[in-house]
């Protein structure tokens, strides 16, 4: 104990010192965006912490699951089989429909679109900073990921990577109010953006002219044109439309239709014209990836 | 060079802030989340000011960083913050009731949170909601808990 006659430089000069240093990280990281492969390099040290912190839920999921009594699986085998049965002859149609419209595209003289592929991951963290909605996935830079790719669940687009370790990776959600993306009306094709609120269940479309032809049960699909998310994929639905004159703009609140607020398993899209290509882990990784299966974008 | 006494314990004290700063919730409990990394920090900077001192909080303050994927920076100079007054005070501290402890820790981690919101908001336009001040409440209330743990654990393990 040596509190009472200190060495050293003084407790305030320590104090702005410590403030001085954290003030210089805000301005490289928010300014000056040097700090990308220190943050690569930090969260990659950090994945641990955001296993760890995942462990209970795996172990009890695990428990659950060996309690899982043999009528069960057979009841849940038997439920799921007849959609997979659908889905597969879906997927026969939708095959032949692809190479169709290939042969199409190329009679028009316009670009075949290059395949994409996908590789499923499990959400591991969520941040629980209340100002920005991100989720951690535990896919880095290891199995190809790469900052700026998209990232989908079964209804619709989520989000895109921001930041990505060697074995996680940090997922921006489209409802995260610094987040934009370039959708497109289904019905008519009129192009708008639409910026996260803060809220999961809400974005709000920007500078929609008091005129245009969008009613409520619109769907959106991204455009294509932000060039981060491919196109033709569902994002969000009209359900309000604000018409007020007194605005410069009609104030449109769409939901999105993926389940922000639920998301457990997700899809890593790599679309057709990246040069990043997805690296799938040994036979021991999920079995729901699949090298071999080549979907088309 | 020597290993002080109560290193690991110490480390692992710090590990496990940070996970259960991480610990998926169900959403109803995420709101109310404790500011653990606060209560720890100030119960160490209290205890062992010798010690923990402002090299640790900066480096806490980053990982929380990265692990709260906000920029670099905004939770360091909010921890920074709350560090001050508890160094410059920790012999009085030492001395306060429980009550008034508890009522101190509130403080601190009100203005650890309207710092790291003012942040949020002159950088990245964030948007205040009070929810986001219900953790001071939990915080307080879990204080005295804490305080009491860390003071076994300090001892059993022999930190100093």
């Amino acid at each position: 104990m040596k509190s009472l006659f200190e060495r050293g430089p003084s407790l305030r000069t320590r104090f702005f010192i410590a403030l001085g240093c954290a003030s210089l990280l805000l301005f490289l990281d928010h300014r000056l965006n040097t700090m990308q492969p220190v943050r690569s390099f930090l969260s990659t040290v950090v994945s641990p912490i955001q296993y760890l912190a995942v462990l209970p839920q795996q172990i009890s999921a695990r428990i659950d699951y060996s309690l899982t009594t043999r009528s069960e699986v057979r009841k849940d085998n038997e439920r799921l089989g007849n959609p997979l049965l659908e889905l597969e002859m879906a997927a026969q149609r939708l095959n032949f429909i692809e190479s169709e419209n290939d042969r199409l595209r190329q009679l028009l003289g316009s670009d075949v679109r290059g395949a994409s592929r996908r590789m499923v991951t499990e959400v591991v963290a969520v941040a629980s900073d209340p100002f920005s909605h991100q989720v951690v996935i535990n896919k880095g830079s290891s199995n190809g990921a790469y900052v700026g790719q998209p990232v989908l669940d079964n209804r619709g687009i989520v989000g895109q990577l921001v930041s990505v370790g060697l074995n996680t990776a940090r997922v921006l959600l489209i409802s995260d109010q610094s987040h934009a993306i370039s959708l497109r009306v289904q019905r008519n094709d009129i192009r708008v953006l639409a910026q996260g609120t803060g809220d999961l269940q809400k974005l709000a479309l920007l500078y929609i002219s008091h005129s245009s032809d969008i009613e409520v049960g619109d769907v959106l699909l991204s455009s294509g044109l932000d060039e981060v998310f491919p196109e033709g994929y569902p994002v969000a639905e009209v359900i309000e439309i604000d018409r007020n004159e007194q605005f410069q703009y009609a104030q449109v609140a769409v939901r999105p239709y993926a389940q922000l607020d639920r998301v457990r398993s997700l899809l890593l899209l790599w679309p057709g014209h990246v040069d990043e290509q997805p690296v799938f882990g040994r036979a021991n990784d999920d079995a729901a990836q699949r090298p071999e299966v080549n979907y088309v974008d | 060079m020597w290993i002080k006494s109560g290193l690991v314990p110490l480390l692992l004290s710090y590990l496990a802030a940070l996970v259960l700063m991480v610990l998926p919730l169900p959403s109803v409990l995420e709101v109310w989340r404790p500011d653990w990394i606060s209560l720890l920090l100030i119960y160490w900077l209290m205890a062992i000011p010798h010690r923990v001192g402002f090299v640790t909080v900066l480096m806490l303050g980053l990982l929380t960083d990265i692990l709260m994927g906000s920029g670099f920076g905004i939770y360091t100079i909010a921890l920074v913050a709350v560090a001050y007054p508890v160094l410059r005070h920790f012999q009085r501290l030492r001395n306060q009731s429980m009550l008034q402890l508890t009522v101190f820790v509130g403080l601190l981690v009100l203005a650890k949170r309207m710092i790291v919101y003012q942040l949020e908001h002159v950088l990245n336009d964030a948007v205040f909601n009070l929810p986001y001040l219900y953790p001071v409440i939990t915080s307080m209330l879990a204080w005295p808990w804490v305080y009491l743990l860390l003071r076994k654990y300090r001892q059993t393990y022999a930190i100093r």
